[in-house]
């Protein structure tokens, strides 16, 4: 187990390597130049000198970006052009609110997706399956932000039952968490019929059927458990569904969020925000899957060997 | 080549199925809407012609937008938008991402390992997110919108590419042709890539789908196509201000991607199905 985790370590550090590349390359090679937009535009020329020294942007790039990497590890990301605070303390404050709308949508996406793929899986072809996939393909095919938008007509409008934007509430988390949870349902309920129909198939499923076991006793117990290590791993690659989709819902709900910071940042020129963002929610990502990938050797020996 | 359509199980699954043929002619209807939207188009997309925000009636049957603009018109250029982005954006994966999962399948070695640790890196920056990295880069607009998206698109061809061309290179026609002294670009182009075909034209369905669902995403942020270029994303960006009173401003657009989504999504589903008689034996 130790060699598989240091294995995959050693895998990660390219990776790592490239993200962080990507990410520098943001706030060089963009229009403008950083330390003129972190002096300000009206700021003479020895500020912007002075804050071209101090930010390192007279030296040459590899020195510069060795310089980004030090001081990332020790988690200082530089500071927001337009904000003047650190870059960290921003996405720091951003970061839970994110968490708390992408909990609801992985919840949601466990309670409502799979039990509905495991209901198409059960009869393929059959009324229930056919409701079941329309329902799901729905929810991968609707955008988001539309979606979003409906809800908000549905019951802030017309019924005025629930909060359309902002903070404050746990009512206030129920429209972004649904909408942000519907494409991550739609996915995780065609891709636990897909793993479900593939172990309903084999053998053993075969063999306990004729021994005579009922109906649900084998869908439970030889079908969804064989199944949970494709789902559980899907869950895992689904947060990057949820991520990139709490870019949009954020947006469409004014929720202060992490999505929502990159793309303020973005219309500000925000270069170092939007880089520290984007570092920030690639690390997540990657370390995400990254535990799913050791969680998956834990649960099944024979991941450990290859 | 009749042969050639009889046997191919893409040509047979759309005689076939009821619900390909539903799925093809819907995606049909948008490609004929985009090549002639602008000529079908009863008004000037970026006039103002009326009051803003008039619903629905015989003259504008989709309303007008919040300066008086025909949303009908404007939606039908929208859909040449859509799908420009989209089809050049699948065409940029496609051949990158093809071209890299091609080599790195046929080399393998160190050359397999470099081209798939770049893929990853893409792959580290979920969604949407790659795209918006590589708008910081180069500013919005249509063809940054498309490099953006296509650049998005890359990683999943070259893995797809990739594994195909794992499991196709021990096949006897290609050892017999590398035999035969068959140098490698004829092997990999006239071997290895017209068995490819079909799963990349079918995987390119639901790229399609995800790229139109992107660029409208990227222009709804305001992000994505400009001003005064009318985008679906953008339509229902300026219709959630007066979502309250006209409503109608957001939801005619929102529909229109809804269902041009949800068709490309089940022609994918069914095409896949068709390429893989193992799944459709298990009902999948």
């Amino acid at each position: 187990m130790l060699v598989f985790v240091v294995k995959r370590l050693i895998e990660l550090l390219p990776v790592l390597f490239g993200v962080l590349l990507v990410t520098f390359a943001v706030t060089r090679f963009t229009p403008g130049d950083p330390a003129v937009l972190l002096a300000g535009e009206d700021a003479d020329q020895a500020l912007i000198e002075a804050t071209r020294e101090r930010l390192g942007l007279d030296r040459a790039l590899p020195t510069q970006f060795v310089f980004y990497v030090g001081n990332a590890l020790q988690g200082d990301l530089g500071r927001s052009y337009s904000r003047n605070v650190p870059v960290t303390e921003l996405i720091g404050r951003a970061l839970v609110p994110t968490a708390k709308l992408a909990a609801i949508a992985m919840a949601i996406t466990i309670f409502i997706g799979i039990p509905l793929g495991v209901i198409s899986a059960v009869r393929p072809d059959g009324p229930l399956d056919l409701a079941a996939r329309v329902v799901a393909l729905i929810g991968v095919s609707v955008p988001n932000f539309f979606f979003g938008l409906l809800l908000i007509l549905l019951f802030s409008l017309q019924l005025g039952l629930l909060p359309s934007f902002g903070t404050g509430s746990w009512r206030h988390l129920i429209l972004p968490g649904v909408t942000l949870g519907t494409f991550s349902v739609g996915l995780i309920a065609r891709l636990t019929r897909a793993s479900m129909l593939d172990v309903l198939s084999q053998d053993y499923v075969r063999t306990a059927r004729a021994k005579g076991l009922s109906g649900m006793t084998v869908v439970y117990k030889h079908g969804l458990r064989n199944a949970a290590i494709a789902i559980v791993t899907i869950l895992g690659l689904n947060l990057g569904s949820l991520l990139s989709g709490s870019v949009l819902t954020e947006v469409v709900f004014a929720y202060p969020g992490i999505g929502r910071l990159v793309v303020d940042a973005i219309f500000d020129r925000d270069y170092a925000l939007v880089q520290g963002a984007i570092l920030v929610i690639a690390l997540i990502y990657v370390l995400v899957n990254l535990l799913v990938d050791m969680l998956y050797a834990v649960v099944d020996p024979r991941i450990r060997v290859t | 080549m009749r042969a050639w359509l009889r046997r191919n199980p893409i040509v047979r699954e759309l005689v076939r199925s009821r619900i390909a043929q539903v799925s093809a002619v819907i995606t049909l209807v948008y490609v004929i809407l985009a090549v002639f939207g602008p000529q079908l188009a009863p008004y000037d997309p970026t006039a103002m012609l009326t009051l803003p925000r008039q619903g629905p009636s015989a003259e504008h049957w989709f309303g007008t937008d919040e300066i008086g603009r025909d949303i009908f018109s404007r939606m039908l250029v929208s859909a040449r938008v859509a799908m420009t982005v989209g089809f050049v954006a699948v065409g940029i994966g496609l051949v990158v991402g093809g071209v890299l999962g091609v080599v790195a399948g046929f080399f393998q070695g160190w050359i397999d390992s470099v081209i798939m640790r770049a893929v990853d890196v893409l792959l580290a920056f979920p969604g949407i997110l790659l795209a918006l990295a590589v708008i910081t880069f180069l500013g919005p607009g249509l063809v940054n919108t498309m490099i953006a998206i296509g650049i998005g698109g890359i990683p999943g061809y070259a893995r797809l590419a990739r594994g195909e061309v794992l499991s196709l290179i021990e096949r006897d026609h290609v050892v017999a042709a590398r035999s035969l002294g068959a140098r490698n670009l004829r092997l990999m182009w006239k071997h290895l890539f017209p068995l490819l075909v079909s799963s990349l034209l079918v995987y390119s369905t639901a790229a399609l789908a995800r790229a139109i669902l992107a660029e409208a995403g990227l222009s709804y942020l305001g992000l994505g196509v400009q001003p005064p270029e009318p985008s679906w994303g953008g339509m229902i960006s300026s219709g959630q201000r007066f979502f309250l009173t006209a409503p109608f401003m957001a939801i005619y657009p929102g529909t229109a991607i809804m269902m041009l989504v949800f068709a490309l999504n089940l022609l994918g589903d069914v095409l896949r199905d068709a390429l893989n008689p193992a799944l459709r034996r298990s009902g999948s």
